[in-house]
């Protein structure tokens, strides 16, 4: 077996390995559930590794030649912070990881000269504005509930972190419409066919860039559901059920819902993040003083 | 089979058409038709293609963003011509400031005729595509791309 102090660096692995494999299947299967919910028989669950290992069939036009170090950083921190996630390392740190790649991908965006990339980034940045607080309440919220920071204390916590964190949970709901690129907060970029600009930031990758971008995709995937793991740590097979239920309604609401400005999306997430989020950590606050 | 025919994404030029073939290839996405079902995705940006569809006898005003578009799609690439008026001018052909057809502006691989041309007609052409789009990714691996690159090399 593994010795003790080398299991974390395994799970880090691990997930480096099988997050991909995992989060393409998950993004198959997203994209199976939104054609059967328009009436369509909709693509194979496999399509998603189909169009990556397509990508890397293709040419790789570049347009400047910073973009390949933007992309490939954003891939490696998206890599860096879901690694030391889930080898149960610091929540902050894991945060500071997973903005820092995203800040690579606006970059990415600037360094062409398309007026869309130009668009996008900014509509990115915008996103990232919109949801670093929810995510951070998140984190402080775990904090005040199990007195750590380090996830491999949060998930080995007895405590149903969840009745302590609902409008937390709830809070983070929201701003993971914005993180899966779904409607109504899908304005920088998106999956669906036809996009206002064209494609936002991806607009100038093409081939094994635009590739590894969708890589880092699926790392995202599985690193934003790993979090509402945590919230029902104590019993594993609720998480896993709970990270079906929440998957679903963001694809049902993806596909109900039509894609808002960027005012309203900015508003719904700092209001949520300001009254769901605060209050939560108040009363928790407040119950930690009068019940010891 | 390879991972480029089952993922073909397509760009859609309408080169003045009359809207009645651009109609039809948007009918051949909507639930009846089902094109995503082959991995097919009208992606609306050239850069992310792998297959061009154009509409309409080129003019001399949109000569030029064809070619743009065209130039734009990373190799390997098929130009599927739709129409009768993309394919060879039409009952436009005679005007003064048509062109005739897609291929006096740039290489077509697949001639889809047809006034309107049907989306049965134009999902058989773009699987007629695949084959040709296959082709060259073997030539690309052999001799390179007519740019000078091989798959994944940069341009």
């Amino acid at each position: 077996m593994i010795p003790e102090p080398l299991l974390p660096v395994f799970y880090g692995l691990v997930y480096v390995l099988l997050a991909p494999l995992l989060g393409g299947l998950i993004a198959g299967i997203d994209r199976k559930v939104t054609a059967r919910m328009q009436g369509r028989v909709g693509p194979p669950i496999l399509q998603p590794f189909y169009d990556v290992g397509k990508l890397f069939e293709k040419e790789n036009p570049v347009v400047t030649v910073t973009q390949n170090f933007y992309v490939l950083s954003y891939l490696v921190f998206m890599m860096v912070a879901g690694a030391l996630f889930f080898s149960g390392g610091d929540m902050l740190l894991v945060i500071f990881a997973f903005t820092l790649s995203h800040i690579f991908i606006v970059l990415g965006a600037y360094a062409s000269y398309s007026p869309y990339s130009h668009v996008g980034a900014e509509r990115e940045l915008l996103q990232i504005i919109a949801y670093e607080p929810m995510i951070i309440l998140t984190a402080v919220g775990m904090y005040m509930v199990t007195q750590s920071f380090f996830v491999s204390t949060i998930v080995a916590s007895s405590v149903p972190i969840i009745l302590y964190l609902p409008g937390i949970f709830v809070g983070y709901m929201i701003v993971l419409t914005i993180k899966l690129r779904k409607s109504p907060f899908d304005i920088s970029t998106s999956h669906h066919a036809h996009q206002e600009i064209v494609k936002g930031v991806t607009t100038d990758f093409a081939g094994p860039n635009l590739g590894k971008i969708e890589i880092a995709h699926w790392y995202e995937y599985v690193f934003l559901l790993g979090v509402i793991w945590l919230f029902f740590a104590w019993n594993p097979l609720l998480a896993v059920a709970a990270i079906l239920v929440v998957y679903f309604l963001e694809i049902l609401i993806d596909n109900t819902m039509s894609r808002v400005k960027w005012q309203l999306m900015l508003r719904t997430a700092w209001i949520t993040a300001g009254t769901l989020g605060i209050i939560n950590l108040g009363v928790l606050y407040y119950l930690g003083m009068v019940v010891p | 089979m390879t991972y480029l025919q089952k993922s073909p994404w397509i760009v859609h030029y309408n080169a003045s058409s009359c809207n009645g073939c651009d109609i039809e290839i948007l009918a051949a996405l909507t639930p009846v038709f089902d094109v995503e079902r082959f991995g097919i995705i009208n992606t609306g940006n050239p850069k992310h293609a792998d297959i061009l569809l154009c509409t309409g006898s080129v003019n001399e005003q949109n000569k030029v963003p064809l070619k743009n578009v065209y130039d734009q799609i990373p190799e390997p690439k098929v130009v599927v011509a739709i129409g009768i008026c993309a394919s060879s001018g039409g009952i436009f052909r005679e005007c003064y400031n048509v062109s005739g057809g897609i291929d006096k502006i740039i290489p077509v691989d697949v001639y889809v005729p047809g006034c309107a041309a049907r989306p049965e007609s134009i999902i058989d052409g773009v699987v007629t595509a695949l084959g040709i789009l296959e082709q060259k990714r073997l030539a690309m691996q052999t001799e390179g791309s007519p740019a000078g690159t091989k798959a994944g090399e940069a341009r």
